[in-house]
């Protein structure tokens, strides 16, 4: 190898590197922030200039007068967001079917009703899904109204005013967003 | 070649000793995939000796069977090369036999009658000069000098008549180990010992230094790749097996044996048996064809040739020509000339000779007439004169080339008339040739000879235009008379006016664009381009230079072969391609054979796998062992026999052959595998 | 699956073969050199570099494998001393030199196995001047050698097969740095984070919200099927991925670039049939396994977002494991057997059902090599491919180029179940824990980059038997690659007749995918018996 390929491929390493590793990042950074500002920096929740979390990150919500929020198997503790983790559980894992059976005992001892929708009863990807079905919604809907006295319509409303339906009529998932729910139904 | 030829109880016995001897691992190591399975055999007789002192890791009987099988594997494949080898043996031998050590009579000086010394044919050297007169064996191959002789070449050619050998021309050259039946011949030696045609022929017939062919070794790369990966596949997995009965808990690992037995039955067996008996037995229908290729990769480069040469004469006409017309001279009738001709035809028995009297009959009702009877002379045909012809009743009747007549009529006071002299141009501008007849010194006028488009080779050049190889006709003929034959023949493209340069400068331009060229040829003239030509045969008639320079010779001389020498080639890759396709795909069967059975006592829910419903786990192996050895013996008869060839597009021939050797090498071994294990539980051996 | 499910799925392959024509002859303008700037002028002139000198094929492979080596110096430096190094909020420290070692083969390799959390362990610094400048170069020397192979098969009688940094810095200018612009800056309007910000802590709590530069290094990690996540579920993070849409261009992403290659190859070896017909046996390939996985996840939520629902999951995993993208949306540990199955096999193909960029559709004409090897012996005929006769030499490195990938796996795999520290990250017990060993060396040993989750991989063992598996499933790949380029370029092209066996017909397609199927079912049956055959039966 002559010294006319190292140079070769020196140079072209450090021009590509400076190229797509400091100019491209940097750039799009400037663009991002100027023209999707909120969305650059997490799409966050600010309260009184709080910061009181994302609208993309989920929450743990186990108190019954909250929607409840999917399972989540991030380290530490539920909805860590500064560790995503699934459970990784394999499709025998005994482990999988107990932490569904107490999820749907806890679910069932407020909703007596049967079955919880799957969603509820599993953990997400990333332990930090923002969202449940529509049908886990509607499936909590008369206990967080009997809750919160507040009549099965509104909170109907609610959970539609937070629900996204499939992008371009194809895609996706309907979805309702349960950081988003909750908080307007504290409000 | 019938079948029962090829199964010749000779040979099939010798072949069944030979099977045993080629267990040398020396032998064995030269082929991969067919080494492992030796190991494979060793390995588990050993396992198998190991379990009748009670610590072996399966029953003795189980063990022994798996060993005993695959040893019948690596047999099977001895059996096969044995076989192939057998007929070129037998014909070696034969051979061998003619290879006699005869004295030769050394000239002092290169030229009959000189003094001469009586030495070893064995102690001949290139360039030495000898003498062979009637009786006497050449010793030693060459080109003659001087003189011309009958010869017996059935040692070679296997055919009984004698051919003429002379000086000169493109019947010059003699073989050693013929005999010489009348005269005598000058001869050049050519070669040194050991190297003669002879010599060659027999080495290449046994197969002693058959090379592996160019698609052979790669063919051979990509089945060592396969068992390699097959090797892996097993190999790894002791380990998870090991890992498998630890997580599950129970179960034993699964036994070396059984992953022997896998890995024998995945690795491409069948095709790795018959890869050099399918090499050998190309060769072999070569030689059944009479033609000696001298290496393999020439067989092998005539399956792919896209492009023959075929010399006009001979090889798409007729190599006779046929009288279709007489013109005669002014002031003589069309049947005055028909009677002459038939009458000098008579003795003829040239096919042109002959067709001149076939002509006279049909045309002007002249039957033949008993030359004796009439109390002719036949004067026959020599080199000298140039003619031949009859002396009866004073009349000296005379048919020749028109510049010998013309010598003849003049030399006897006669002229040769304008009115002829024309017609003989005419006749030559398309494409025939005029055969003067003359009687004393009158000419009588011409026999237009014409040639024939030989029966059926139209539809033979249609058939390899599908199978895409285009023909080109060679002919020294002028443009015109070339193009209407070639147009009634139906080749593709045609060379007229053909010189050895032109020839030569054809195959450059055809192989420049990428195709490989075939051709023919027999004079000294030829050789530089059979030198050139992909695939070059010589006729062995032909000049030593031509024979020298092609790389396959004709023992029959016949230039038509070259299609048949196409066909061979061809079989002999899809031989090996059908066969590795066939392989390959049995595996599928296997698989599904051997994996419920390797694991059912760790994971005794694969048994959902055992869709064959095999009747235990040791029947479903040694079954799947017993068919892949079994389909190598029955597999033999085709790998010797070749693929049928047909004259159809590649596309065509690949979805045929897929279907058959593809999906049939799926379908098989489930049926075959499943028998086996019938039988093997209706005998209660498992 | 609903009709709403199969309405995704072919909407998505509608797109995606849409995509295909006009981005593959846009690439193959690119890589015929017909396209230039200023900017490419004056680095070349910087480098030394004359764009239009040829070289060998041993000089190509020499300059491919440098400038890779040095991609894995500057990657392990950075790990190394990433503690010393600007951008890094959160004061991470370095790495363990065999996780550094396994990371900087992983991106070097466009293999993106992640032995780590990315919101955990990495600087801005590293991922960005580390990891995105890899993502960059490692797809586009997949690239150049894919562009070479085509120069070789085109060229007659010729010497050269391109010159190596002229494909390199032309495949990075004008392919994959617009496209990840453009991608990236639509992600950003997702809502996927761009940003230098140390991580914002969450009012009243302990929590803190991770950030960074995110979009512009995860639309290059699509693009480039590099796979690798700057959060540690990839894709499925919210941060990473949060809408429908996201997911839809991310995906379309991942396979756009190897698929259009397709339409490329076939422009430059000047016969688009040829093109189309390796599109064909990939898609064939595809679309049967796209539809069984989907069909088998529908109902198991585990592991996968709301949002993104069963069939994205599906068609995300299918996709991913097709191309040697290995990011993931949904967590492949907790499929179903068969649903686990199936990325895991589509990997043990080769990683040539599209594959990486460049990489998979080179290895699809090494198949097609073997292929034509086969037909062509079955029709009496020395095999040729696109004029060119397969001999010795092509087949020796064809074997070689097609063994390596297996050997890796089951050897890496077989390792790791009887040693301890093979089995110390094991999540689960049984079959289940075959397959995450199984899968892990398959995602590695064919440069995939994706996991079963389950498998904590992180230990000195893995890390460097798993290095050595992406180490040689790519170069000793990528090199006989180059070796069968530079043979071809050097013989004549013999002409197309009726004696030739066309390469682009549905039959030869057929043959092509039986073949990719078959090698792979042979090679990996016994060990997919043991895993996810046995879990699907139980």
């Amino acid at each position: 190898m002559g010294i006319t390929m190292i140079r070769a491929a020196l140079t072209t390493f450090l021009t590509l590197t400076v190229l797509t590793g400091v100019i491209y990042p940097l750039a799009i950074t400037g663009i991002a922030k100027l023209v999707f500002p909120a969305q650059a920096t997490g799409s966050l929740i600010v309260e009184n200039g709080k910061v009181r979390g994302s609208n993309l990150i989920g929450q743990s919500f186990e108190d019954p007068k909250y929607f409840w929020s999917r399972l989540s198997a991030t380290s530490l503790e539920p909805y860590n967001p500064a560790s995503s983790s699934g459970s990784n559980y394999g499709p025998h894992h005994p482990d999988l079917k107990k932490a569904m059976e107490a999820r749907r005992a806890a679910l069932q001892a407020l909703d007596p009703r049967n079955p919880p929708p799957i969603d509820l009863l599993t953990a997400s990807a990333s332990g930090l899904d923002p969202h449940i079905t529509p049908a886990a919604a509607a499936y909590q809907a008369a206990r967080v109204a009997r809750v919160r006295n507040l009549s099965l319509d509104r909170v109907y409303q609610l959970i539609a005013e937070h629900s996204t339906g499939r992008a371009w009529g194809i895609l996706g998932e309907p979805a309702v967003n349960v950081v988003q729910l909750n908080r307007a139904l504290d409000r | 070649m019938s079948k029962s030829a090829r199964f010749d109880p000779h040979i099939v016995r010798g072949a069944l000793m030979d099977s045993v001897r080629k267990l040398d691992p020396r032998h064995q190591a030269k082929n991969p995939v067919m080494f492992v399975v030796l190991v494979g055999s060793v390995f588990t007789t050993v396992l198998g000796l190991q379990a009748l002192t009670g610590r072996g890791e399966a029953p003795a009987p189980f063990i022994l069977g798996i060993s005993l099988w695959l040893w019948f594997t690596v047999l099977f494949g001895n059996f096969a090369e044995a076989m192939a080898e057998g007929r070129g043996k037998a014909q070696a031998d034969t051979l061998r036999k003619s290879r006699r050590d005869v004295n030769a009579k050394r000239l002092d000086e290169p030229r009959y009658g000189s003094s001469y010394t009586t030495v070893s044919g064995a102690l001949l050297h290139k360039g030495d000069v000898v003498v062979v007169e009637t009786g006497e064996f050449i010793p030693m191959d060459g080109e003659i000098i001087e003189g011309a002789a009958s010869v017996d070449e059935s040692a070679i050619t296997g055919e009984s008549a004698p051919v003429i050998r002379e000086s000169g021309g493109d019947r010059s050259s003699v073989t050693g180990g013929t005999r010489v039946l009348s005269d005598w011949l000058v001869i050049r030696v050519t070669a040194e010992a050991g190297e003669s045609f002879l010599e060659r022929m027999i080495a290449m017939v046994e197969g002693a230094k058959r090379q592996k062919t160019p698609n052979e070794i790669a063919l051979n790369i990509l089945l060592a790749a396969l068992t390699i990966v097959f090797l892996m596949a097993t190999a790894t997995l002791l380990p998870f097996s090991i890992f498998a009965v630890n997580e599950a808990g129970k179960g034993q690992p699964v036994t070396v044996t059984v992953l022997v037995a896998l890995l024998v039955c995945l690795i491409p067996t069948t095709i790795g048996a018959l890869l050099s008996a399918i090499g050998i037995a190309g060769m072999d229908r070569m030689l059944q064809a009479n033609v000696l290729a001298m290496s393999g990769r020439a067989v092998e480069a005539a399956g792919d040739v896209d492009v023959l040469l075929l010399d006009k004469t001979g090889t798409i006409t007729l190599g006779n020509r046929q009288a279709t017309a007489f013109v005669p001279a002014d002031g003589v009738s069309e049947t005055q000339l028909a009677d002459a001709a038939q009458l000098a035809s008579l003795a003829d028995e040239t096919p042109e000779g002959r067709s001149v009297v076939i002509l006279a009959k049909e045309k002007f009702q002249i039957r033949e007439r008993d030359l004796h009877q009439l109390g002719a002379h036949f004067v026959p045909f020599t080199a000298r004169t140039r003619m031949s012809g009859v002396d009866l009743d004073g009349r000296q009747i005379r048919k020749g080339a028109a510049d010998s007549i013309e010598a003849y009529v003049t030399s006897l006071g006669g002229s040769f008339p304008t009115g002829v002299r024309q017609a003989v141009e005419s006749i030559a501008r398309q494409g025939g040739t005029p055969l003067v007849v003359a009687e004393g010194n009158r000419v009588l006028g011409v026999i237009h000879l014409k040639d024939i488009v030989k029966g059926g080779i139209k539809e033979r050049f249609a058939e390899l235009r599908r199978a895409g190889i285009k023909t080109i006709m060679i002919t020294g003929d002028n443009p015109l008379t070339a193009a209407a034959i070639a147009a009634e023949a139906g080749v593709d493209d045609f060379l007229a006016e053909a010189t050895p340069e032109r020839k030569l400068q054809l195959i450059r331009e055809r192989q420049a664009e990428g195709r490989l060229v075939a051709m023919t040829g027999d004079g000294t003239n030829d050789a530089p381009a059979l030198a050139q030509a992909d695939v070059a045969v010589a006729m062995n008639t032909g000049t030593q230079a031509a024979k020298e320079a092609g790389n396959m010779v004709d023992l029959d001389s016949n230039p038509t072969k070259l299609i048949e020498i196409v066909q061979i080639g061809k079989q002999m890759l899809m031989t090996r391609g059908a066969l590795t396709t066939f392989s390959t795909a049995n595996d599928v069967a296997k698989y599904f054979a051997i994996i419920p059975a390797a694991f059912a006592t760790t994971y005794p829910q694969l048994s959902a796998l055992n869709v064959m419903h095999l009747a235990s786990p040791e029947s479903a192996i040694l079954s799947a062992v017993i068919f892949n050895a079994l389909i190598i013996v029955a597999l033999i008869p085709l790998a010797l026999r070749g693929i049928q060839y047909r004259p159809v597009s590649a596309a065509d021939l690949l979805q045929r052959h897929l279907l058959i050797y593809g999906a049939g090498g799926v379908l098989l071994p489930f049926a075959g595998i499943k028998v086996i294990d019938m039988i093997l539980a209706g005998l209660g051996w498992v | 699956m609903s009709g709403n499910d199969l309405t995704q799925l072919g909407f998505y392959l509608l797109v995606l073969l849409l995509c295909v024509k006009p981005l593959g002859n846009y690439m193959a303008s690119v890589l015929e050199g017909r396209r230039t700037s200023t900017l490419e002028r004056g680095l070349y002139r910087l480098a030394g570099v004359n764009p239009d000198q040829g070289m060998t094929w041993k000089v190509y492979a020499a300059a491919f494998l440098a400038f890779n080596a040095l991609g894995v110096l500057a990657v392990y430096s950075i790990l190394r001393l990433q503690h010393l190094l600007p951008l890094n909020p959160q004061g991470f420290g370095a790495l363990e030199p065999h996780t550094a070692l396994n990371i900087a083969i992983s991106f070097a390799t466009n293999t993106n196995w992640q032995n780590y959390g990315g919101e955990s362990t990495l600087s801005y610094f590293t991922q960005m001047v580390g990891l995105t400048v890899q993502n960059f170069v490692s797809a586009a020397s997949g690239l150049a050698v894919v562009a070479a192979l085509a120069r070789g098969l085109a060229s007659k009688n010729s010497e050269s097969i391109g010159n190596f940094w002229a494909d390199l810095v032309r495949g990075t200018l004008y392919i994959l740095l617009p496209l990840s612009a453009i991608l990236a800056i639509f992600l950003v309007s997702q809502g996927v984070i761009q940003n230098l910000d140390g991580y914002v802590p969450v009012a009243d709590s302990k929590r803190v919200l991770p950030m960074g530069p995110a979009a512009s290094q995860v639309a290059i990690k699509q693009l480039g099927t590099n796979g690798g996540g700057f959060f540690n579920v990839n894709s499925a993070h919210p941060f990473e991925n949060p809408t429908a849409l996201s997911n839809f261009f991310q995906v379309l992403s991942i396979l756009l670039i190897p698929a259009a290659l397709c339409v490329t190859f076939g422009r430059m070896v000047n016969d688009n049939r040829q093109g189309w017909a390796l599109l064909a046996a990939m898609v064939l390939i595809f679309v049967p396994l796209l539809l069984i996985e989907a069909q088998v996840e529908v109902g198991n939520m585990e592991g996968k977002e709301v949002r993104f629902g069963t069939t994205n999951s599906a068609l995300w995993a299918v996709a991913t494991t097709a191309a040697s993208n290995g990011s993931v949306n949904a967590m492949h540990d907790s499929f179903t057997p068969i649903g686990g199955l199936i990325p895991m096999f589509l990997m043990q193909l080769g990683e040539v059902v599209f594959g990486g960029v460049g990489s998979g559709l080179y290895g699809m004409v090494v198949f097609a090599i073997i292929a034509v090897f086969l037909a062509g012996l079955m029709v009496g005929r020395t095999p040729e491919y696109l004029g060119k006769k397969i001999e010795a030499f092509e087949m020796k490195m064809a074997s070689i180029a097609i063994l390596v990938p297996p050997v890796c796996v089951l050897l890496g795999t077989a390792i790791s179940v009887v040693t301890p520290m093979g089995l110390s990250g094991l999540q689960d017990r049984g079959a289940h824990g075959f397959s995450e060993i199984l899968y892990a060396f398959s995602s590695m040993g064919n440069n995939n980059g994706s996991a079963f989750g389950g498998y904590g991989a992180n230990n000195p063992l893995v890390n460097l038997t798993g290095g050595v598996a992406m180490f040689f499933a790519r170069y000793w790949v990528a090199w006989p690659v180059l070796a069968i380029a530079g043979s071809l370029a050097r013989k004549k092209t013999v002409p197309v007749g009726p004696g030739t066996l066309p390469t682009h017909t549905p039959l030869f397609v057929g043959l092509l995918v039986g073949a990719v199927l078959i090698v792979g079912v042979l090679a990996f049956i016994p060990a997919l018996a043991l895993g996810p055959i046995v879990e699907a039966l139980q």
